[in-house]
């Protein structure tokens, strides 16, 4: 009985073992595997002979020469689309929370839209509205409200959800009831317990707006490139290596501003609990 | 304004204000239509006095201590005023109230000491006067050694303890309460509700305090306003209420009642089912109430009372209440001693003393009382 029991368990113990190792390997075949490979070649002399050929440089050298510019105009971008959510996004979600059920249910399906049609459509939808101004449709600013528009609801989203979570209704009472005025219940209390989900939104705002192609592409020109339509254009017109290193400098660029991002929002929400002792 | 705080060392307050509440109604705009959370309501909270809003869920409780505070808005026509002064239309920051909710409502970004503070921060006094405030208001609730603490590392009592400190902190004209202490296990309610109303006492503040608990209403209230569907069924002291329930629904509402359909008037005595009851009364009402510790367990060769047959015991602690079987629709409630020996079956003879007996006159203003009161009737007989 008892022997029969223990090997059973060990029969659990043993499938379990195989399930989690074929998961772990299919996260590596699938996720990192293919990102090494690519950083790889970007670091060969010829892909095509193998590693055999060498490592180099020269690649990122030629992409960084060709492509600086979109590369900074990304992080640019990148950066002021946090700004325009953060700054349309926390007050949209407070607005949601406050207004009726109703209502906050239409307003969030109209906000997810972007994200529902594809890319292409919104970007079509925006040319058509205002490509006949020339200044504004030749500028950066157009690709920020393609960027704005898709990265919107993904800053919303987690705030609201946090604001409900923590009851933000209840806290504001409160804090009126101590006479604190609606600006001051915004930055004392609503935004110091908000800050969990406006990092979350921030983190996933950088990442949609640096890595967005689709809207992008077809409201680009030929002076406003971000990286994944320089990336396209590499892929499509030159060698492997050259689109490979490409990966390689989007990598770099990409992962120390998460982390700065993630770093910065401890930091203030730290600083946030040590103010107000 | 901040010289005297600075000089005020005890926890001193100002002049107590009346509240008053004139033609106050509230409607909701609801899916089916106009929904009445209250009723027009006239309510006077006199200076230092504590009145407890007591009824059943939906009542309109909250919605009253709401208007109070300036969180919501009567319907046109409702008036407030504090004093002499119409607070109406101004926003609730404006009204100097302190408030304490049901689920704490504190800041989860600021320890004790900072949300404690926070009304004076607000208020623009100086860091060393908030301390020395704060630090006589942790004294005040019993939070010696706590103050650095988050708010998720205290327990249930604790946060209310807070909250309560926080809400004083600023030595409001009014003290509002929803339920502070529906949250908290038995005990610890007992407790905290003893600590507010001492404090209470002290502090002579004019002050509002929801509950459907009727136990704490009746510990806390000065007056108690029992509300029934957007309106007041009764408003009195703790005593009225309890022993001269103006409508059936108070007196079902508060404590249990028994009731006796009479059937006929002898010499000094009612014929009720089951037997009699020694009483003269003289007054029209078909029923007549008690509560469960008023009626007496008499031998079996008392000349008038009622006569039964225990079919129910629940033992309390303090006493046991048995359910008696006369021949009513509903049993008789007797509350009698928990060392008495008595079983399932056993014969047993009750009595009422006159003066415990009560009529319930009130029940015409009341439409929804009376039927509820006429219904009752119906089933007893
Ligand atoms: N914001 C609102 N919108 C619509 N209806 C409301 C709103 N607030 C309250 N009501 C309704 O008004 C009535 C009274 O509500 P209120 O909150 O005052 O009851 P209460 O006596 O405090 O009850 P409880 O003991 O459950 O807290 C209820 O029927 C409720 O559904
Ligand atoms: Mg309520």
């Amino acid at each position: 009985m008892s022997t029969s029991l223990s090997v059973r368990s060990a029969g659990v113990m043993h499938w379990r073992f195989v399930l989690q190792l074929i998961f772990t390997l299919a996260v590596c075949a699938f996720m990192i595997v293919p990102v090494l490979m690519s950083v790889l070649a970007g670091l060969t002399e010829n892909y095509l002979v193998g590693l055999s050929s060498g490592l180099t440089t020269r690649w990122i050298a030629e992409v960084w020469g060709l492509y600086a510019d979109s590369i900074w105009l990304s992080i640019y971008l990148a950066l002021a689309c946090l700004g325009c959510t953060l700054l349309l996004g926390v007050p949209a979600a407070y607005g949601l929370l406050k207004c009726r059920k109703r209502w906050a249910a239409i307003i969030e399906e109209l906000l997810l839209m972007p994200v529902a049609i594809p890319g292409l459509a919104t970007a079509l939808a925006l040319l058509l509205a205002y490509g006949q101004f020339h200044g504004f449709r030749g500028s950066w600013l157009f690709i920020l409200v393609g960027h704005v528009l898709f990265t919107l609801p993904f800053m919303i989203r987690p705030v609201l959800a946090v604001m409900q979570a923590i009851d933000v209704v209840r806290l504001e009472e409160a804090a009126s009831s101590l006479g604190a005025g609606a600006i001051q219940r915004f930055f004392t209390v609503i935004l110091p317990n908000c800050t969990s989900g406006i990092l979350a939104g921030a983190l996933m705002v950088i990442t949609l707006s640096v890595g967005e192609f689709n809207i992008t592409w077809m409201l680009h020109t030929p002076l406003t490139k971000t990286l994944p339509v320089g990336l396209a254009d590499s892929y499509a017109s030159m060698r492997l290596e050259i689109g490979s290193a490409y990966t390689l400098i989007f990598l770099l660029m990409i992962l120390p501003l998460l982390t700065l991002i993630q770093w910065f929002g401890q930091w203030a929400a730290r600083r946030a609990s040590r103010s107000v002792q | 304004m901040k010289s005297t705080f600075a000089t005020l060392p005890q926890v001193a307050h100002r002049e107590p204000v009346r509240i008053r509440l004139r033609q106050c109604a509230r409607t909701f705009a609801g899916r089916q239509g106009q929904h009445t959370a209250l009723h027009p309501l006239d309510l006077a909270v006199e200076p230092g006095e504590t009145l407890v809003l007591l009824g059943p869920s939906g009542c309109g409780k909250t919605t009253t201590l709401r208007i109070i505070s300036g969180l919501e808005q009567p319907d046109a026509g409702g008036e407030v005023w504090f004093g002499d002064e119409q607070v109406t239309h101004l926003p609730i920051e404006k009204r100097d109230v302190g408030m304490v909710f049901q689920n704490y409502a504190l800041f989860p970004n600021m320890n004790v000491a900072a949300n404690i503070g926070y009304g004076l921060k607000i208020r623009g006094y100086s860091a060393e006067v908030i301390r020395q405030r704060t630090g006589e208001m942790v004294d005040m609730v019993h939070l010696q050694g706590l103050e650095q603490r988050a708010i998720h590392e205290l327990s249930g009592g604790q946060k209310q303890r807070v909250a309560l400190a926080r809400a004083m902190a600023v030595q409001p004209r009014v003290l509002l309460f929803d339920e502070p202490l529906a949250a908290l296990d038995a005990k610890l309610r007992d407790r905290l509700r003893i600590d507010i109303g001492q404090l209470l006492r002290q502090l002579g503040i004019t002050a509002v305090y929801v509950t459907h608990d009727q136990a704490e209403a009746m510990a806390l209230g000065d007056r108690i306003a029992v509300m029934e569907k957007g309106r007041i069924a009764q408003l009195g002291t703790p005593q009225q209420i309890y022993h001269q329930p103006a409508t059936a629904f108070v007196a079902d509402f508060i404590g249990t009642v028994n009731r006796f359909a009479i059937l006929g008037r002898g010499q000094g005595s009612l014929q009720v089912t089951g037997g009699g009851l020694p009483s003269d009364y003289q007054g029209d009402a078909s029923l007549l109430y008690c509560r469960p510790e008023d009626v007496r367990i008499c031998t079996d060769d008392e000349p008038v009372a009622v006569r039964g047959r225990v079919i129910q015991r629940f033992f309390l602690g303090q006493s046991q209440r048995l359910l008696v079987d006369t021949g009513a629709a509903e049993p008789l409630q007797v509350d009698s001693s928990s060392r008495q020996h008595w079983q399932v079956g056993d014969a047993i003879s009750l009595s009422v003393p006159a003066d415990a007996l009560f009529a319930i006159t009130g029940n015409q203003t009341q439409p929804h009382a009376g039927e509820k009161a006429e219904s009752a009737a119906g089933s007893s007989t």
